[in-house]
């Protein structure tokens, strides 16, 4: 399972960040980026719920791996 | 003397009689005779409790209309909120707060206060010029700063048995943090609501009065450019006189319009998150216990409280004749876009007129959505967190003191201006 970030759609609110740290973090003028290859760890799976449901922008996605 | 001194050896005011004047609408005032057909901002019922109004029109008339202010269309519903929001092809920024007077069409893309008043392609830069500086984690460094500031506020409570919580608590806090960023002084505070006040609040005066009142506002803040320019220092004042744009430093109204956005902006938005916050908890026993008690909580809670009580509705203004989502939208008439009524939308979310401080799913637009996304939502959210945690651990126990003496702000920005609570 990965996350994903559209940025096109990421503004800078930040909720993923906010609610997934290991998995998001900010660049320099705030918009989001996957933070390694975006891998979400078993442990991580409802971080990784969390920030998609609060990104206002409806710009992340976890997708399943083939 | 440098290049940058050049910009504002006269008031650049002075420099724009040529320029065109934009178009008035007659006043009109007096209680609403139907809210499909004839809303207003700013009458008493809507500041008292606007959400039973909004709940009302999604349901029979989801984008009322009005022929106060020269005409305009209220939506309610949370897909036409977002659907304005991301167009702005069709939507143009360059007012943004409904009134009697639009500035003339050649405004744009710039627009008074770049970038909130500014449409695409402009906006993009000067929004990033601020970028930078209102980041999670530049706006960390203001962290100490607040919570010292929110315990002091709060000492000087004293043995008092009821406080003020919009006036002695609410108020100070954005306010402080703002001046700090901005390099004005801190004991200016009580001039900044003056000025909050006349440019947000005295919106249905005649559009002559309503600029005389914000006159004062744009004088301090040109005063503050001197200053700043015979003596530049580390903050934001001194950033936005050096900053370039295009291989230009900015145009001396563009300095003076974005200070206005981060001066205004910044200070009655977060007091009233903070106040609306306080309100809820003094009037629900139960959510304030368990915050009490879960302290782990309330960045939850905290946007929970932003959804259901966002202080910042904004507004845009029709570029071209159009059918748009079932209505005859006309050139210049105005969108009320109320991202609180967006966020009241069951279609959107569960339980949506309930305050329910676990909700983990929470996709509200209470900063906005799109390209104009608030630039300053990550100071507001470190301040509303600080200013929460503060009081609760310093005052865990307390209730509204008379709700009937609540008073909310009218217009387009809402949250308690009077919140008289019994600490204990």
């Amino acid at each position: 399972m990965k996350v994903h970030i559209d940025s096109q759609r990421c503004q800078g609110h930040g909720r993923c960040y906010d609610l997934a740290p290991g998995l998001f973090g900010a660049d320099d003028e705030g918009y989001s980026k996957v933070l390694g290859d975006g891998t979400v760890p078993p442990e991580s799976g409802h971080e990784a719920r969390l920030a998609v449901l609060n990104c206002p922008e409806h710009a992340i996605e976890v997708v399943e791996e083939a | 003397m440098t290049a940058a001194d050049d910009r504002f050896i006269r008031d650049y005011r002075e420099e724009r009689t040529d320029r065109p004047v934009g178009t008035r609408s007659e006043v009109v005032t007096g209680p609403v005779s139907d809210w499909a057909t004839d809303f207003s901002h700013v009458e008493p019922a809507w500041a008292a409790d606007p959400y039973p109004i909004q709940n009302d029109l999604r349901q029979r008339c989801p984008i009322a209309r009005t022929e106060r202010f020269g005409g305009g269309w209220l939506p309610t519903r949370y897909e036409d909120v977002a659907a304005i929001a991301y167009d702005t092809e069709r939507f143009s920024s360059r007012a943004i707060i409904m009134s009697n007077f639009r500035p003339p069409r050649e405004l744009a893309p710039v627009g008074s206060s770049p970038p909130i008043s500014s449409d695409p392609p402009f906006h993009h830069d000067a929004r990033k010029l601020l970028l930078p500086a209102f980041t999670k984690n530049a706006v960390t460094k203001q962290e100490p700063a607040t919570r010292a500031l929110c315990h002091s506020l709060i000492d000087a409570f004293g043995e008092q048995a009821v406080v003020d919580a919009a006036s002695n608590y609410a108020q100070h806090i954005p306010m402080r943090v703002i001046a700090a960023m901005l390099g004005f002084p801190p004991e200016d505070g009580p001039q900044f609501r003056t000025f909050v006040e006349n440019t947000l609040e005295g919106v249905n005066l005649p559009p002559e009065e309503r600029g005389a009142r914000i006159a004062p506002l744009f004088d301090y803040l040109v005063a503050q450019v001197h200053d700043h320019l015979g003596n530049p220092r580390e903050d934001l004042t001194t950033y936005l006189l050096n900053a370039e744009l295009h291989g230009q430093k900015l145009d001396p109204s563009h300095v003076v319009g974005t200070l206005v956005l981060l001066l205004i902006a910044g200070i009655d938005t977060t007091w009233s998150a903070i106040g609306s916050s306080l309100w809820h908890l003094a009037k629900t026993p139960a959510d304030r216990r368990r915050l009490v008690a879960e302290p782990g909580l309330l960045p939850t809670a905290m946007e929970e409280f932003l959804r259901a009580y966002a202080p910042v509705t904004m507004a845009r203004l029709v570029k071209e004749d159009m059918h748009w989502h079932g209505v005859d939208m006309k050139a210049d008439d105005w969108i009320l876009l109320s991202f609180p009524a967006a966020n009241r939308d069951p279609a959107q979310f569960d339980r949506a007129g309930e305050v329910v401080i676990d909700r983990e799913a929470n996709r509200h637009a209470a900063f906005g959505l799109g390209i104009h996304r608030c630039v300053g939502s990550h100071l507001a959210r470190m301040e509303l967190r600080v200013a929460l945690e503060v009081w609760l651990q310093r005052i865990p126990e307390f209730s509204l003191a008379d709700p009937s003496a609540v008073t909310w702000a009218p217009g387009q920005i809402r949250g308690p201006r009077t919140l008289p609570l019994r600490i204990g």
